[in-house]
């Protein structure tokens, strides 16, 4: 039952989490000065006092902090995230609009940096003085150190500048007409530079982290032994070692998951991505206050259900997980 | 001298010739796709509620005025195929075409032109475009009649560009709040030569061709996609390999400087009159040393715009004396322009009784509201620093934690942008008429009051005669460069980029906040 008793257990967790999430956040963005009311007028080119505070009433602005997060609270509770001011349309639909594309690119980024990341890992594991090592080293700390928003310039420039092997920005192509393929393939070629650039960060740690831990799997005893028995080094390297070097580089990608939801914010902003990142970024320079708590609390979800995941993808490569009480 | 106002007693006249008169210079290509690009996401495509320039564009397509501007500022047909201005000044009477109809089919009557004014006086942050508008009446479909309380030459432009948008009462009439109506961004139904295919927030904005749009033959394009890319570096990019035609509003100098020397592209400073784009220094004539004028006059002798236009703006943006945009007719450039001279700076100093004590004479705190102009607000502390006043830069976290200060007064001095928005009496007279001291952001942050100022505005805006506005808005100008409650540096350099295939790109004193129906694809 130990399945169960955890997903009980992450739903209690989840509950207390998301209510700290959205009374914290309330608080934080009630301790700045000045609020969406002056966006909007900035948006508008100017508004006088009266329209000022037409806004402020007609929101609830005008109200006390504790009144206002009172009624916040009872909204959510009924699955309601509230209206946008600044947007003029309802939190929820704002959100579940931008949260496909958003999805797509955090899980393409997160299963490209996985894949090539233990790939590189095992390849500089398996000789770990020789050159390949040096090769994968720089280049996966090279991703790792340099702005994420620097990175995605220099591929732009490189690769939709210099050669016109993918488009600048966006998700689609309006103008391309066609089947579902043809919009695949154009979506996909907008979605490699985006990925590349936000999984190059993580690369590094994917491919140090096998690195290192096949390397103290391949120093074991059952390695030796299986090395004994007369197996392939590939043998031995993929199904005997691999599985167990895992289990860290699994769990540290379920903890990098809010990370790497973060740094899409910076990468949607580049490739004008329309997802959650822009839609975030922009609601925090507006100070539009339900969106952010909205975006906040939706990303909230994602993490615990990302990190749900890692705890069962975990007990699949490692029995020993689930095996305490 | 250009003149704002010339036509609009012979407008009558004039408006036959020119409404069959399409201007056509190298016969334009009808058809294609134009991809253009928006900075900003957009929230609302109806600019009868919802000012600013990212509405503008869309809206401007979406929704026609009664009247369209020239480059020379002269009023010319649109909706309204001819206007009358009674001899008082007291009645506007518009006279629609006659075969204009909405994208829905309905045809667009005086009915629909009251209920726009309606809206935009009771939901558009600028009251002071409709405000003398007392009544509009509809003697017959196809005539307004609209009533004023006194004479109001800015409704001129105020029927313009973006200002103006006619809106089908049969859709947003339906008692739903008109700033809220969900038809605002989907289906929307609108008067303009295009009509609204998709809206996504956060990625584009599509408009197709309008066939039974009321000028016949136009508009050339079939299709504008406006795509949303926030990213500057990234727009640029995409002018460059060719992936968008055309993009309004590019202000960075330098990728304005790097887009400039691409072959095929053309980057222009051409278009912004109407918006009239200012950059400022604001000082808060209310508080400390700034009360008076000849500190006021001292930091202008001690910041050099010199420097500012040439190694701040990179050579991007133009000079400007007053509160009014150069562009405009009322431009005055017989004022102060405070040339460099930090040894009258010093003697003003003195003079006004703040000797150097040790290292200074005395402190203030500049602020700035967006990160794009901390070179500026760097460049004022170290200028001001050679004249012994210490400034310390106050950041602020975001732009209402800035709105909030500005707006409370809490200030010294600050970095501004401001716009004109047509008429003086729209987007210029809030900074400085003492009935609007410190009511929010843009308006009178400086806490300024001049009796001959505030009359000067009062008079000018019911000066039917365009000769004596002119004089009027002249006087106000030197006043204004005289005192200082805002010292004036330069125009920010919004600039308009698009490639060769562009044919008449929206140049004209509205840029992009007018219809686009004459801009076509050369192939």
């Amino acid at each position: 039952m130990g399945i169960l008793r955890t997903i009980l257990l992450r739903v209690v967790y989840a509950i207390l989490l998301l209510v700290a999430v959205l009374v914290l956040n309330f608080l934080l963005m009630h301790l700045a000065p000045g609020d969406v009311a002056d966006t909007i007028s900035q948006s508008m080119g100017g508004a006088d006092q009266e329209i000022l505070d037409e806004i402020r009433v007609s929101y609830g602005l005008d109200q006390p902090f504790i009144v206002q997060l009172g009624r916040y609270i009872a909204n959510v509770a009924q699955f309601d995230l509230g209206y946008s001011f600044f947007y003029n349309q309802p939190v929820t639909k704002l959100i579940l609009e931008r949260l496909p594309a958003t999805l797509l690119l955090v899980i393409a980024a997160q299963i490209a940096a996985l894949i090539i990341g233990v790939v590189l890992g095992v390849i500089s594991a398996r000789k770990p003085n020789g050159l390949s090592n040096y090769v994968v080293t720089f280049l996966a700390l090279f991703g790792y150190s340099a702005p994420v928003f620097w990175t995605g310039i220099l591929l732009l420039i490189t690769f939709s500048l210099n050669v016109h092997w993918f488009p600048v920005a966006g998700m689609r192509d309006v103008t391309i007409e066609g089947g579902f393929w043809v919009h695949f393939i154009d979506v996909a070629r907008h979605l490699f530079l985006p990925a590349v650039t936000l999984g190059s960060i993580f690369l590094a740690l994917y491919s140090r982290l096998t690195r290192a831990s096949m390397m103290e799997v391949l120093g074991s005893d059952y390695v030796r032994t299986a090395k004994a028995k007369g197996l392939t080094s590939n043998q031995v390297v993929y199904k005997h070692a691999l599985k167990n070097a895992l289990s860290p580089v699994i769990t540290l990608a379920g903890l990098q998951f809010s990370a790497v939801l973060s740094g899409a914010v910076l990468v949607e902003a580049v490739f004008s991505w329309p997802g959650l990142g822009t839609l975030a970024f922009q609601s925090i320079i507006a100070r539009d206050t339900p969106t952010i708590l909205g975006i906040l609390f939706f990303s909230a979800l994602v993490v615990i259900i990302g990190n749900l995941l890692t705890d069962l993808a975990l007990r699949l490569v490692d029995p020993r997980v689930g095996g305490q009480k | 001298m250009k003149h704002i106002l010339k036509g609009i007693v012979t407008g009558t006249a004039a408006a036959a010739v020119l409404a069959t008169g399409a201007i056509a210079e190298d016969s334009p290509r009808k058809g294609g796709t134009l991809i253009t690009v928006i900075a900003t996401n957009v929230r609302n495509l109806n600019p009868a509620v919802q000012s600013g320039i990212v509405t503008g564009y869309p809206g401007a397509q979406l929704f026609a005025a009664p009247l369209r501007y020239d480059e020379d500022w002269t009023p010319q047909p649109y909706l309204a195929k001819s206007w009358d201005v009674s001899e008082d000044g007291l009645t506007v009477t518009l006279n629609l075409v006659e075969n204009a109809v909405f994208h829905d089919g309905v045809p667009i009557t005086s009915e629909d032109v009251a209920f726009s004014v309606e809206t935009i006086k009771a939901h558009h942050p600028f009251k002071s475009m409709f405000a003398p508008v007392t009544s509009v009446d509809t003697p017959d479909e196809h005539t307004a009649v609209l009533t004023l309380s006194k004479p109001h030459p800015a409704l001129m432009l105020a029927m313009s560009g973006q200002l103006m948008a006619i809106i089908p009462k049969h859709i947003y009439g339906d008692g739903q709040n008109p700033k809220t109506h969900p038809r605002n961004t989907e289906n929307v139904v609108g008067s303009g030569p295009f009509k609204l295919v998709e809206y996504k927030s956060g990625e584009h904005v599509i408009l197709e061709r309008f066939d039974d749009f009321f000028i016949d033959g136009r508009p050339y394009l079939d299709k504008i996609v406006m795509r949303i890319i926030t990213d500057p570096a990234a727009r640029a990019i995409a002018y460059e390999n060719g992936e968008i035609h055309m993009g309004a509003f590019e202000s960075l100098p330098r990728i304005i400087n790097r887009l400039k020397k691409v072959d095929n592209l053309t980057v222009t400073d051409e278009g912004y009159g109407g918006i009239g784009p200012l950059d400022w220094l604001a000082m808060n004539t209310t508080k400390g040393p700034l009360k008076d004028v000849r500190v006021r006059k001292a930091i202008a002798y001690a910041v050099d715009k010199n420097f500012i236009h040439k190694a701040l703006m990179e050579g991007t943006a133009s000079n400007s004396l007053t509160g009014i945009h150069p562009d405009s007719p009322f431009y005055n450039t017989n004022v102060e322009g405070y040339d460099l001279d930090l040894d009258k700076s010093r003697a003003l100093l003195d003079e006004a009784g703040f000797p150097m004590k040790g290292d200074s004479r005395f402190n203030l705190t500049i602020d700035f509201g967006w990160p794009g102009v901390k070179p500026q607000v760097e460049y004022v502390k170290a200028a001001l620093k050679k004249v012994g006043i210490a400034v310390e830069v106050r950041a602020s976290a975001d732009f209402p934690t800035w709105a909030a200060r500005m707006g409370e007064m809490d200030y010294d001095m600050s970095w501004d942008t401001v716009f004109n928005w047509g008429d003086p009496v729209i987007g210029v007279h809030r900074t400085y008429s003492s009935s609007n001291i410190a009511k929010g952001v843009w308006s009178n942050t400086q806490g300024y009051a001049n009796a001959r100022v505030d009359e000067l505005m009062q008079m000018a805006a019911v000066e039917t005669d365009p000769a004596k506005r002119t004089a009027l808005y002249a006087e106000f100008q030197e006043i204004i460069a005289d005192e200082l409650p805002v010292y004036h540096t330069n125009t920010l350099p919004y600039h308009t980029v698009y490639n060769d295939n562009v044919g008449n790109p929206p140049l004209g004193i509205w840029g992009t906040s007018t219809p686009i129906d004459m801009t076509y694809l050369k192939n």
